[in-house]
């Protein structure tokens, strides 16, 4: 793999209004990478896709495509880039070829090349048979098949993903990492995914950008993520308790070696605590209030455990301040993930 | 270099033309509506709009002759028996008689007619002693327009009988024939003719109006609705994510929309020539040049607005807003005349006057480009500034 960067993003920042968006973010990411952007919903990641490819212009900083840059050589990175966006880029009256075809043209490339792009493209996806259909009548799977090929008509050097699988039912799911994973080995295209599923980032990235509140909270390679938090002395328990009482979980989250506290369900609870004696500190405190302990997992960090373990802190911040309501963290802390 | 995009822009602009009138064509329901739209349009105020006075027909009148005589002669006979002889030739009315103004009330109330005539009780006597007889005429003020229109043949056709009852004495008591005797009571010939042969009705002042409209509003509600749409679906983002001058997009949205409109526009004028007897006097190329002039004139106005507007309903919304008051203030249905001095101001702000205006007399008047230099470069002006208006608005809000 070469070293060489194909994008430079330095201190990129979009406000609107008061409301800042993405906040003074810098990375880089490497020739025929697989750059992961994970966060929750309205962390920004979708305002910095947008602004990487030209559609949104920065109020500050600047990104470089290619050694083009974004706002003074859009055209030049415009001709680099591919974008499959949330939504659906395709006209429901259209064919499919006449929507390939359609944008195919706008990039300038010869007739001739078109055509055969067009028939290998629709070929790779397995929509030959529908070339000829209008794509208001294709499933939500076919549609976002489409939606990816669509992006690939001019060849991109660089390929931003955002949310590619969302709405998607498992099987196509499936399908779609596993084109987005060809498309990186074939064609050694660079490619930008966000995406607010841990596993999906997991999957399929290089290196993961942890985005939230417009920052950029940690950024490595997901096994060097994973082992930041398991090598820095982290505890991380599943407990099953029969009695569970908002009371125990704000008893738990109020123990000086817990960093985060999530309630699975009715009876689980997932705890992330730091330091030699948070095992035995979270059971005695349990204990203690009479809760009745069915099972306990000792688990293995994922990411979303990472992400937990490096937002947490906020999380708690704000349960802190509205302690009248001692569910209010755990459930919040679960919702931002999903 | 600067060639080569100007060719790239307008070729992309059309290829967006062109897709946009590909879903447009395949969309039944839409195009159903885009033919049945000017139809409607033209049905309504081609039928409900009254052509001249004269379309009057059948129109019940009751008339109540309280006439009591006067040495034993009844001179109000006479005059129902002429009323009458002319009635039947343009058969305007049909007559009930009444007994009284409360009878005639009444018959108005009950909608069994719709005004009334009174013959006055001493009409003989006033006559016979040298006075003017009185004939009064009773309207339903609940029908202004009715009522006025009622009023004014009635008068004419009262004014006609007294001319023709005086010329007669006059003939009569100075022994003269009667073509001079017609020379003392009425000195004046008055003549109407219009500045072109042929007849004329109201329609033909309403056609080209309706024309200049139907296709400003087809351009200006499409437009933003179109753009909006595309937005908030997210194919927006395809077209502005490729290598294209932001320009072509707009340009080929315009260029879709016109189209749209001109079709609209043509088919007002068949059904206007065939179906409403309109003729076009002058040349039918200038007709559609100044449809384009006017959709130029403003389309600017429909670009600023949508890139203000967020979604494709406010679009909408914004544009109905303007164009409602537009229709009325820029004479398209009622002279600008008839308008109370701070109306005539603000439409003379309105390029659809213009249009309306220099359609009218290419159409009607058969005028030529010198004969309506003022309004094109009205328009011209218009459309620039317009335009210089909205395209880095345009270009701004493409990437907020």
């Amino acid at each position: 793999m070469e070293s060489k960067s194909m994008i430079e993003v330095k201190n990129l920042t979009k406000k609107f209004g008061d409301f800042t968006a993405v906040d003074n973010i810098s990375f880089d990411v490497k020739k025929s990478e697989v750059f992961g952007l994970l966060g929750p919903n309205g962390a920004g990641k979708t305002t910095t896709i947008r602004m990487l490819s030209t559609l949104s212009r920065p109020t500050e900083g600047t990104a470089t495509i290619g050694g083009y840059d974004i706002v003074k050589k859009d055209n030049k990175v415009r001709q680099l880039i591919g974008l499959v966006s949330e939504k659906m880029i395709m006209y429901d009256r259209l064919t499919a070829e006449e929507n390939l075809r359609f944008f195919g043209k706008l990039y300038n490339i010869p007739k001739s090349t078109l055509n055969e792009r067009i028939d290998e493209l629709l070929e790779l996806v397995q929509l030959t048979k529908w070339k000829d259909s209008k794509v208001g009548t294709f499933s939500t799977g076919m549609k976002q098949r489409m939606n990816v090929v669509r992006a690939l008509l001019n060849m991109p050097k660089v390929l931003f993903l955002d949310e590619p699988t969302l709405g998607l039912d498992p099987q196509s799911t499936v399908e779609v990492r596993e084109f987005i994973k060809k498309i990186n080995k074939e064609n050694e295209t660079t490619i930008i995914l966000t995406t607010h599923m841990m596993n999906e980032a997991d999957i399929l990235c290089d290196r993961i950008g942890i985005i939230d509140h417009g920052k950029i909270a940690a950024l490595d390679t997901p096994a060097n993520l994973k082992n930041s938090i398991s090598g820095a002395n982290t505890t991380i328990l599943i407990l099953e308790i029969a009695n569970l009482t908002p009371d125990l979980i704000t008893i738990v989250r109020y123990l000086k070696c817990v960093e985060t506290i999530s309630q699975e369900n009715s009876t689980h609870i997932k705890i992330h605590a730091h330091g030699d004696d948070a095992f035995d500190s979270i059971i005695d405190a349990i204990r203690a209030k009479k809760g009745n302990i069915v099972s306990m997992q000792n688990i293995k960090p994922t990411l979303e455990d990472v992400f937990l373990h490096i937002t947490g802190r906020t999380i708690r911040d704000k349960a802190d301040q509205k302690i009248q309501m001692p569910n209010h963290g755990p459930f919040r802390a679960q919702r931002r993930i999903r | 270099m600067i060639k080569m995009g100007a060719k790239h822009m307008m070729s992309n602009s059309l290829r967006i033309a062109w897709k946009d009138l590909m879903e447009l064509f395949r969309n039944r329901m839409g195009l159903v509506l885009l033919i049945l739209m000017p139809l409607f349009m033209m049905a309504m105020v081609g039928f409900i709009f009254p052509s001249s006075t004269s379309s009057l027909s059948n129109v019940p009148i009751a008339l109540a002759n309280e006439d009591t005589g006067f040495g034993g002669y009844r001179l109000s006979s006479t005059f129902v028996m002429t009323l009458n002889t002319i009635n039947e030739n343009t058969g305007m009315m049909t007559i009930a008689n009444a007994s009284n103004l409360d009878d005639i009330r009444e018959m108005i109330q009950t909608g069994n007619a719709e005004g009334g005539i009174i013959i006055s009780s001493d009409f003989t006597s006033s006559i016979m002693n040298g006075q003017q007889g009185t004939i009064t005429i009773i309207t339903d003020q609940s029908n202004p327009q009715m009522s006025a229109m009622i009023q004014t043949v009635l008068n004419q056709v009262f004014e006609q009988m007294g001319t023709a009852l005086a010329q007669q004495n006059i003939a009569e008591q100075l022994g003269i024939d009667p073509s001079s005797a017609l020379a003392v009571v009425k000195p004046y010939n008055i003549q109407v003719q219009g500045s072109i042969e042929g007849e004329f009705s109201y329609f033909d002042f309403i056609a080209p109006g309706i024309m200049a409209m139907t296709v400003m509003m087809s351009v200006m509600t499409g437009l933003p609705a179109a753009i909006s749409q595309e937005r908030e679906v997210g194919t927006l983002d395809g077209m502005m994510v490729a290598p294209i001058n932001r320009l072509s997009v707009i340009l080929g949205k315009t260029l879709a929309q016109m189209a749209r409109g001109i079709l609209q526009g043509v088919l007002i004028l068949v059904l206007a020539i065939a179906v409403f007897g309109v003729t076009v006097h002058g040349s039918i190329f200038l007709v559609f040049a100044l449809l384009l002039l006017g959709v130029f004139s403003f389309v600017g106005l429909g670009v600023v607005l949508t890139s203000f507007a967020k979604d494709q309903e406010t679009a909408v919304m914004m544009m109905t807003t303007i164009m409602f008051p537009m229709m009325f203030l820029s004479g398209v249905f009622f002279p600008i005349e008839q308008m109370p001095w701070f109306m005539q101001s603000i439409s003379k702000f309105l390029p659809l006057t213009y249009v309306a205006d220099s359609l009218r007399k290419v159409m009607v008047l058969g005028a030529d480009i010198p004969a309506i230099s003022t309004e094109l470069s009205i328009l011209i002006i218009f459309g620039v500034v317009m335009t210089a208006i909205a395209v880095p608005v345009f270009k701004r809000a493409m990437t907020r």
